[in-house]
């Protein structure tokens, strides 16, 4: 009895052009919108996760983890936080479990502070000796780099006020003592020597911009601290912000057409089709368990659309994360289906279904992540978004297209999902029981 | 056309080896019977009556809907429940289909309890509103109910077939339904409360706001069916129409059946041979009421009303009225209607 209902809601999508054109080539206009806006850009301020890890434990290293945790605007992890309070402390990172945390999203920048840092802390470049701080970064965020990369500096220089003087007194005579003719000319031209060394870095991350390309090693000239940078999750990747736009612009379309593509019960209420359909041997049950299933396919088949769309003009790498797609999106389909149903059951008329509808969805999309990335949104902003199916859905799509993990590292976005729309639909069944008799 | 949709029907609804289908109805057509597939696939002498309800009562708040109406359908009989807005008609027909739940008596449909399924495959409901998909075609949407009764393949695609023809809509089968006329939307939404071919029909008021030849055509349509022996029940305010179609009537007001049985029997049960007298007459209205109010008689629509018994009646009250100073402008003598006995025993219009 089921199949009769979706094929009878099909056939009236599929005539109703204007509810066709708005769930497929709108959301695909605003993704494409916010893709090509946003797609390289950010600017926004938030307290980083960083991954601390000090292999050297010198006196300089240590100076710089107790400037780097003074500083506010990070949040220093020298171990991954354990869930059990009461339990003993897990181990402290090390360089290759904090990589690990990177790749798994846990933390965008881990910083490894190398042995022998100590004996030469302040290097004014790799190239001048001395070994360098390893910066390992998820390329999908740009500006926890940039911020952590900067914020460094600043804790190196406050932060070890002694080796500052020390190593400036080595590098003046190294360089300018005794000010001889023959020293200052030494003097100018290492100076020289360093301006030409900035001046060619220069051009060649120019260069590298100009190609549209995130160096992987970038190797800038940031400090007297030397830092590499390495990308370790996403470095392959095209354009770091398409996948998640896809799925945060697709998530909210869906919850939209979900929406109103469930308020066709109260248009079937209102005409008295919704009576007549219950006098036959179809239940309220079954009823709404095929328009539930209607708006599943419905909702899938948009982010099939969506992801094609990415896949085809934004180079979107679909077609090897195929089992990872299929498996988030019929979640999230399920997941938004069954909320447009609560939605519908909820309301009384078409136009108190919009209201409420556009009001919830926008703010699910806002503090769930479909708008901005939730890791740029404060801490409470970023755990009030886990109350959201955007977040979930947007941390599952992120999983397979960013991070590449397999189908089986979704369960807890596959679990949350389909717990939500199983709540949610027997809660809709229940309100619904006002349409079944009178 | 018809003669097709009584084969059709019949061949539907009766066992090829029932023996006493024609008694009763002449050579015109077979009685219907019983499925095949039905738990009450037994003879016609022990098959329990189409619909039965008992004592129903039905209050929404302070307003009371049903306030213990019973009535009986039986096999091939068409029944007229007559009322105005707001009577309850509607509302029994909602709890005959299930679609309220009373708080008081109950309604069998052949000995089942509505609601069962069994019931609801009895039962045809034709609601008031159109209660159609707007977007899918006329074939379409039968084709849409069809299943929701359970029908498919070769015998839903027959149903739709035939349900098309009686609506005389075969020719505009692939028509999305939201463009159809008036009248033809009220036709499909009538194939569609038989698609199943029920035995009982409910029909709510089937020609609320067409035009009269899309009316004609439509009682075209309830005299087929009924042709065919689908027991049905009929809700109006219009009193034409129950007299035109209905074998009974039903008189509701106030969720309570004030009168019931054939039309004729009503009127001669309540105006006896008694005829009434339509006058309307040229003087102040103060006088004129005064004056009807005297003689027992009412003003409707500002012409004077009274029932009498004998015709020679007529010259006495007329010579009263020029002695009252009312100069006569017309004057209707006619036998008493359904209208009549309605007003009569509630005080109010059909159409109130």
């Amino acid at each position: 009895m089921i199949v009769p209902i979706v094929r009878t809601a099909i056939v009236s999508l599929r005539r109703d052009r204007a509810a066709l054109a708005l769930s497929f080539i709108l959301p695909i206009t605003f993704f494409s919108i916010f893709a090509t806006i946003f797609g390289g850009q950010h600017d926004s301020t938030a307290k980083i996760n960083v991954i601390l890890v000090d292999e050297d434990h010198s006196r300089a290293s240590l100076d710089l983890v107790c400037g780097l945790q003074r500083e506010g605007s990070l949040a220093i992890h020298t171990r991954p936080s354990s869930k059990n309070k009461s339990a003993a402390p897990l181990p402290e990172y090390t360089s290759l479990t904090a990589e690990t945390a990177v790749k798994d999203g846990d933390a965008p920048v881990a910083l490894i502070i190398p042995h022998g840092f100590g004996d030469n802390p302040i290097s004014f470049g790799r190239d001048q000796g001395g070994v360098s701080i390893q910066l390992l970064n998820d390329s999908s965020d740009m500006i926890a780099p940039q911020m952590v990369a900067g914020l460094l500096q600043k804790a190196g220089m406050t932060s070890m006020p002694e080796v500052m003087a020390e190593k400036g007194m080595k590098y003046t005579d190294q360089y300018i003592g005794g000010l001889t003719p023959a020293q200052r000319k030494r003097m100018n031209d290492n100076l020289e020597r360093m301006n030409g060394y900035l001046e060619k870095l220069r051009q060649r991350e120019d260069q590298q911009a100009a190609a549209g390309d995130t160096p992987a090693q970038a190797s800038s000239f940031a400090g007297p601290i030397a830092v590499q940078s390495r990308a370790v999750v996403g470095q392959n990747k095209r354009n770091p912000m398409i996948s998640f736009y896809a799925a945060g612009i697709g998530v909210m379309f869906l919850l939209f057409t979900a929406s109103g593509s469930a308020g066709a019960l109260l248009d079937e209420a209102e005409s008295g089709t919704l009576d007549r359909v219950l006098s036959s041997r179809v239940t309220m049950t079954t009823l709404l368990m095929g328009k539930l299933t209607f708006n599943t396919l419905l909702a899938f088949t948009q982010l099939v659309v969506m992801f094609l769309w990415a896949s085809s003009v934004f180079k979107l790498d679909l077609f090897t994360h195929i089992p990872g797609f299929v498996v988030m999106g019929l979640c999230t389909a399920f997941a938004v289906a069954a909320f447009g149903m609560l939605l519908a059951s909820i309301c009384r008329t078409r136009a108190q279904l919009g209201a409420l509808s556009t009001l919830l969805i926008l703010t699910m999309s806002a503090v769930g992540g479909s708008m901005f990335p939730r890791f740029l949104m404060p801490q409470a902003m970023q755990k009030a978004g886990l109350w959201t199916i955007n977040a979930w859905a947007i941390d599952g799509f992120t999983k397979v297209f960013w991070r590449d993990l397999p189908v089986r590292e979704l369960w807890p976005q596959v679990g949350v999902l389909l717990a939500v729309g199983i709540v949610l639909f027997v809660v809709a069944r229940r309100i619904a029981r006002r349409w079944e008799f009178a | 056309m018809l003669s097709r949709l009584e084969q059709h029907y019949n061949e539907s609804l009766s066992p090829p080896s029932r023996q006493t289908s024609a008694e009763g109805q002449g050579n015109r057509m077979n009685v219907p019977s019983i499925p095949q597939d039905s738990p009450h696939s037994s003879s016609s002498l022990l098959e329990p009556i189409p619909l039965e309800v008992v004592s129903l009562a039905k209050r929404f708040g302070q307003v009371t809907a049903l306030d213990g109406v019973s009535l009986e359908l039986r096999a091939g009989e068409c029944l007229g429940l007559l009322g105005p807005n707001g009577a309850g008609k509607s509302t029994l027909i909602r709890g005959i289909v299930g679609r309220v739940i009373p708080d008081a008596g109950r309604v069998s449909v052949f000995g089942f309890p509505a609601n069962t399924s069994e019931a609801r495959s009895a039962l045809g409901w034709v609601p008031q509103e159109l209660a159609l998909y707007p977007r899918l075609t006329c074939s379409e949407n039968l084709a849409a109910f069809g299943r929701y009764h359970g029908l498919s393949g070769g015998k839903l695609k027959e149903s739709v077939a035939w349900c098309l023809d009686w609506a005389a809509l075969a020719d505009r089968a692939g028509d999305l339904a939201k463009n159809l006329s008036g009248g033809m939307k009220r036709r499909l939404n009538m194939a569609a409360g038989i698609i199943h071919r029920p035995r009982v029909v409910l029909m709510d008021e089937p020609t609320v706001g067409v035009d009269p030849q899309s009316r004609n055509r439509i009682f075209e349509m309830i005299e087929a069916l009924r042709g065919q022996g689908a027991a049905i029940i009929y809700t109006t305010h219009y009193m034409e129409e129950a007299e035109r179609l209905c074998d009974r009537v039903a008189i509701i007001d106030h969720g309570r059946i004030i009168a019931q049985g054939a039309h004729e029997e009503l009127i001669r049960s309540v105006f006896a041979q008694r005829s009434q007298v339509l006058a309307h007459f040229d003087g102040p209205p103060g006088v004129i009421g005064a004056w009807v109010e005297q003689h027992a008689g009412r003003l409707l629509d500002g012409a004077a009303e009274f029932t009498i018994e004998d015709s020679t009646l007529i010259a006495g009250l007329l010579d009263d009225a020029a002695r009252s100073g009312l100069k006569l402008l017309d004057i209707t003598l006619r036998r008493p209607n359904l209208e009549s006995v309605f007003l009569h025993l509630t005080g109010r219009e059909l159409r109130d």
